[in-house]
């Protein structure tokens, strides 16, 4: 669980890293450059592979361990616990299950499109290659759309926020000093990762 | 102070239970939630009803032996503190306060607010001990323990396993008392020849037992009459880890 899901921070990176060229550059051709990429090396075509099992097995976890804790308590409380407690780490099924609705649509909007529809191509002075770039930009001219992938990223960030942290400490790795350093850690990176995704959309919306 | 109380009434493990109401007259602020709740049942007895029924023992929070989910908290509002040394000044005059029994799969209740935790003692039985074969009592200077281990083994030490964390979890976790009961072998040298085996053990046994998963909350820590540490429950992991990867198989 820890581990997969550290695996899915780091591929958060990277997908952000190539996401923010956008912005960079509105002939998009950076964009589209990293974009043909990421598609035709072989090494990247083959650690896919090991992205959706990293999914996969985190998902399949999740569910799993969230109904076990909920088979451990057939009798609930009737008065509501009090407890002081993390705050997001009460949420993680819930922000998850959305996400996963999220990643569904956005596979569906995006990368069953590049593999398997139609992407008209663009030249470039350095070459020729699919206009991906377009089709980001013309989706998030849907204010509808931004709207529903502002909110998703948003709960993606509660979702880094506990994980982060509380992957290091299912691995064990808890220290008086550094602990603090992680959690911090931790929730600054996940505000980063959020404005940054979200970033994007509302700079397309409102300025492209 | 007059009080109204929501106590869950259960006749036997097997039979339906309801949060009944009582009001109770006269009770000091200086009394303890348990004489309170003595002087309830006293009232009860006198009029041929049946007592209201939970653990107590010491009464001096150090035998685990008392619980109560009080208004939504193990233990009740104040940190650190058992129900038995919780005071009825910490609740104003005219208060409704709701007493439910600790709730979790392997803590079938018994009756009312009594809970069987005797899957608490199977757990240590599956692991929690140091084996003395044979011989006399060794020198206690013979085996030099540096102040920091042996502060650390008796913070963990310091779970008198009453259950709070597995009440508090909002997953009935019993990781921080597993993870205490391990923590005290582990950092001590007469713990560490059965390390491997005891983590193994006793992480087993509780899964088995059907107590839920960690997902880190933290509501156990906030809990704890003890005030044992979750770090104790990253030892664990980090125990649990390299006990998995290093074993080898027979």
């Amino acid at each position: 669980m820890s581990l997969a899901g550290l695996f899915l921070i780091s591929f958060l990176v990277v997908h952000l890293g190539i996401n923010l060229l956008i912005l960079f550059d509105k002939s998009l051709e950076l964009f589209n450059q990293a974009a043909h990429f990421m598609a035709t090396n072989p090494l990247i075509q083959l650690f896919q592979y090991v992205l959706f099992f990293g999914f996969i097995l985190h998902i399949i976890l999740g569910v799993v361990l969230q109904l076990q804790n909920w088979a451990a308590r057939p009798v609930r409380y009737q008065k509501k616990g009090y407890s002081e407690q993390s705050y997001f780490s009460k949420f993680m099924i819930h922000t998850g299950a959305i996400v996963f609705i999220f990643l569904i649509i956005h596979f569906a909007n995006f990368f069953v499109k590049a593999k398997f529809g139609h992407i008209d191509s663009i030249t470039y002075d350095s070459g020729t290659y699919e206009n991906l770039g377009l089709l980001v930009v013309e989706l998030f001219r849907d204010g509808a759309y931004v709207i529903f992938y502002v909110i998703a990223i948003l709960l993606l960030g509660f979702h880094l926020d506990h994980g982060f942290q509380s992957a290091f400490q299912s691995l064990g790795l808890n220290h008086s000093r550094y602990t603090p350093f992680i959690k911090g850690l931790g929730t600054v990176f996940s505000i980063l990762v959020t404005l940054g995704f979200i970033a994007i959309p509302l700079v397309i919306y409102f300025s492209f | 102070m007059d009080l109204t109380l929501k106590i869950w009434r259960q006749a036997s493990a097997g039979e339906k239970g309801k949060l009944v109401d009582y009001q109770v007259q006269n009770i000091s602020s200086e009394a303890s939630f348990l004489e309170m709740l003595d002087v309830l049942n006293e009232r009860l007895v006198r009029e041929g009803e049946d007592p209201v029924a939970f653990d107590h023992d010491c009464r001096e929070g150090i035998c685990g032996a008392c619980s109560l989910y009080i208004n939504g908290r193990p233990h009740g509002p104040d940190k650190g503190i058992t129900t038995c040394q919780l005071h009825m000044r910490r609740f104003k005059d005219g208060e409704t306060i709701v007493i439910e029994p600790w709730r979790a799969k392997p803590f079938p209740v018994i009756k009312d607010l009594m809970v069987d935790r005797s899957a608490f003692d199977e757990i240590i039985q599956a692991g929690g001990y140091v084996s003395i074969n044979t011989g006399g009592v060794p020198d206690a200077n013979a085996i030099p323990i540096p102040k920091r281990d042996a502060d650390t083994a008796m913070d963990a030490a310091a779970c008198i396993g009453c259950g709070a964390c597995v009440a508090a979890c909002k997953n009935a976790s019993a990781m921080l008392f597993v993870s205490a009961k391990v923590s005290q072998f582990a950092v001590l040298p007469q713990g560490k020849i059965e390390a491997r085996e005891r983590v193994q053990n006793m992480v087993a046994k509780m899964d088995e037992l059907g107590f839920g998963n960690c997902t880190n909350t933290y509501a156990c820590e906030a809990e704890c009459p003890k005030e044992i540490s979750v770090s104790h429950i990253a030892r664990m992991n980090r125990e649990y880890l390299s006990a998995k990867l290093v074993s080898q198989i027979e």
